[in-house]
């Protein structure tokens, strides 16, 4: 059998100013066709304006059992959050 | 469904008592609506069963591409031409997606592309029915992906993470593929008698295989409780049936379409139409390769692969030549 | 103001290339050799079938006599379309479809560039749309037929049968006629010299590049722009008519 192409994650920053954010995977047989690729299957819809691709073998991603060390500090800091401010009402959304 | 057919591995759902403590704290993430991600612990029996199902469901979408694309090159104006080219596109896209999401649990695409060609693996029934019409392009949107949108709505809930973003993104997409189909065919109902023939013609083919697309009935669906109990299926076969055979009788009256059925009838009491037996001899045939196209759609797929087979090894062979080269320049360079 | 008929027929032309080689690249849809092949030769299909709609649209409207962009694409016969020999030409295997396209890419784009500064703001204003598309098909074109070039001896000896296969039509694209004429003098339209010149560079670069041999010229096939097509051509329009043909006045 004939040696399969690598699998590629895909990142997309969907307008200006946002970060870009991993919307799926596709296979292609490097980088550049990976970009192609992202672009024909990822965008149809007008969907990016920019991408990144990597392979998936190149992504180190942490262990579930490490999820408390690592994400667990940041628990405890609410006022990272918006809900953790009361906004009066008459000031409308924010 | 897609995946009517899904075995699910195990014995049956364990009591609490019976699971040891991973089992139990799995299952309490499930309970809870805690999805459940590729590097987490899961039991060996939820992976093979969900391997199943996703690829099945990846396999429907690709063999999916085919009675409908029989008839791109037929599209009676440009526009339907682009819309029927441009839902068939995106159900290369979705069994791109389904497969992916596959991948996650350690399996390659191209292995479970060997299972289809092999007749390993299993595929909806449905896509083994020809296309014999222009009204049959509407028929498959509006009966067959409405079909398939009443499975695939909930299982964007499902426990397997990548499996519910995949369907979040199929459902999104999906949401002209139904609406496309029914415009379609309203065309064709209110049009000339060729065509409102067409339109009744189409109506009588595929009304019962959709009825078949949600598997076999309750009684006779072995494996429903574990994959329910996983939350990797959400609904019963013949509730979803139900469902959709109240949705659709409607739809059809207003098209003025009759639907193939002498024992439909509204039931007061229920507040449900009672429909006629569907013929599951037949349903178990098509699934197991004897239906009217299974080898047409089989072959088709088998020769796409096989005809593109120097294709995708030249753009390996590519990739690997330039990689070298640019090995061999940094080290000539350092 | 350029002459009505002459500028009909060179809008068809634009219209039957779009037209002709989107209905080829659609044929692939659900045979493409892998699934991310398939979605890109799709979108590029459905590239040109957009395109088609902005050019026999304007044609049927240059023309004044009703007719649509559908009752153009559907109800005219095979010595009524204008388009190429090339792109009529069947999908063989994937190293023909992407050299076809390729060839015809590499005319289509700076024919479009040119197009964009028309003294006709109609036909500046599709090719402002169309040149955006067309720059994409010819880089991913070009790409493929690259690495087919340079993958394994198969890929090389296909690629190179499919340059051998196709070249011969590829002349035409650049012999003009009084319709080009015409259009050239009322500035509608670029002088296809110009043009030649474009795709001339395009093609020694890439072969330059590629591993493979660039045919001697020999013989031309014409016929395309006037109405005289090869064999296919009648098995295509029959698929693609069908409908419209055997059920005249339906609304679809």
């Amino acid at each position: 059998m004939s040696k399969e192409w690598p699998l590629w994650e895909i990142f997309i920053r969907g307008q200006h100013g946002m970060s870009h954010r991993h919307v799926g995977s596709l296979h292609a047989p490097d980088a550049e066709m990976a970009i192609h690729n992202a672009r024909d299957v990822y965008t149809r819809r007008n969907e990016g304006v920019s991408i990144w691709v990597v392979e998936a073998k190149n992504i180190s991603a942490s262990a579930p059992s490490e999820k408390g060390p690592l994400f667990d500090p940041s628990n405890d800091k609410v006022y990272r959050h918006p809900t953790f401010f009361d906004i009066p009402e008459e000031v409308g959304a924010m | 469904m897609y995946a009517q057919m899904v075995k699910a591995d195990g014995k049956g759902v364990k009591s609490r008592e019976e699971m040891d403590a991973e089992e139990r704290a799995f299952q309490d993430k499930i309970d809870r609506d805690v999805k459940i991600e590729p590097k987490d612990w899961m039991p060996e029996a939820y992976r093979k069963t969900l391997i199943r199902q996703i690829s099945q469901h990846a396999h429907s979408e690709i063999v999916g591409q085919l009675p409908e694309g029989n008839w791109i090159t037929r599209a009676p104006t440009l526009e339907r031409k682009a819309i029927l080219l441009a839902k068939v596109q995106d159900e290369a896209g979705h069994g791109l997606y389904l497969y992916c999401a596959a991948e996650t649990l350690g399996v390659s695409r191209d292995d479970l592309l060997d299972q289809l060609h092999s007749g390993k693996a299993k595929y909806s029934s449905i896509f083994n029915y020809p296309t014999l019409n222009w009204a049959d392009i509407g028929a498959i949107g509006w009966l067959v992906d409405g079909a398939a949108i009443m499975n695939q709505v909930p299982l964007q809930r499902t426990s397997y993470g990548p499996y519910s973003r995949a369907m979040i993104r199929i459902c999104k997409e999906e949401s002209f593929h139904q609406r496309q189909g029914y415009d379609l065919i309203t065309k064709m109902a209110q049009g000339t008698k060729e065509q409102k023939a067409m339109a009744q013609d189409a109506m009588n083919r595929f009304w019962r295989p959709s009825l078949m697309m949600f598997g076999p009935s309750d009684k006779d669906s072995v494996h429903s409780a574990q994959s329910m109990a996983w939350k990797i299926k959400i609904n019963t076969n013949d509730e979803l049936r139900q469902k959709f055979v109240d949705q659709t009788v409607p739809q059809a009256e207003y098209l003025g379409l009759e639907i193939p059925d002498p024992d439909l009838e509204w039931n007061e009491e229920r507040q449900s139409y009672d429909y006629g037996e569907i013929n599951w001899d037949e349903f178990y045939q098509v699934i197991s390769g004897n239906g009217p196209c299974n080898k047409e759609r089989l072959g088709a797929r088998v020769k796409a692969w096989e005809d593109g087979e120097w294709f995708r090894d030249a753009l390996t062979a590519h990739a690997d030549k330039k990689a070298a080269k640019k090995k061999k320049q940094q080290q000539d360079a350092a | 103001m350029a002459d009505k008929d002459a500028l009909f027929k060179f809008l068809c032309r634009m219209g039957d290339n779009c037209l002709i080689i989107g209905h080829r690249n659609s044929e692939w849809c659900g045979h493409a050799p892998i699934l991310e092949e398939d979605i890109a030769l799709a979108n590029i299909a459905l590239d040109f079938i957009g395109q088609t709609q902005l050019w026999l649209g304007l044609a049927g409207e240059v023309e004044g006599e009703g007719r649509t962009a559908d009752n153009l694409a559907y109800l005219r016969d095979a010595f009524d379309f204008k388009n190429f020999l090339l792109v009529e030409q069947p999908n063989g295997d994937f190293a023909q479809t992407l050299t076809r396209q390729m060839l015809f890419d590499a005319w289509h784009l700076p024919m479009l560039q040119a197009l964009k500064e028309s003294s006709d703001e109609r036909i500046a204003a599709i090719a402002e749309k169309a040149v955006k598309e067309a720059k994409y098909h010819l880089e991913r074109s070009r790409n493929l037929c690259l690495h087919m070039g340079d993958g394994t001896e198969e890929s090389k000896r296909r690629m190179q049968d499919a340059i051998d296969l196709l070249w011969p039509y590829t002349g035409e694209m650049f012999k003009s006629d009084n319709v080009d004429e015409a259009m050239v003098a009322a500035g509608v339209a670029p002088d296809l010299a110009d043009i030649k010149a474009t795709w001339d560079n395009f093609m020694d670069e890439f072969f330059a590049e590629a591993e493979l041999v660039k045919p001697e010229n020999a013989w031309f096939q014409q016929g395309g722009k006037t109405g005289t097509h090869t064999e296919h051509m009648g098995f295509l329009l029959a698929d693609m008519q069908f409908l419209q043909r055997a059920y005249p006045g339906a609304t679809w």
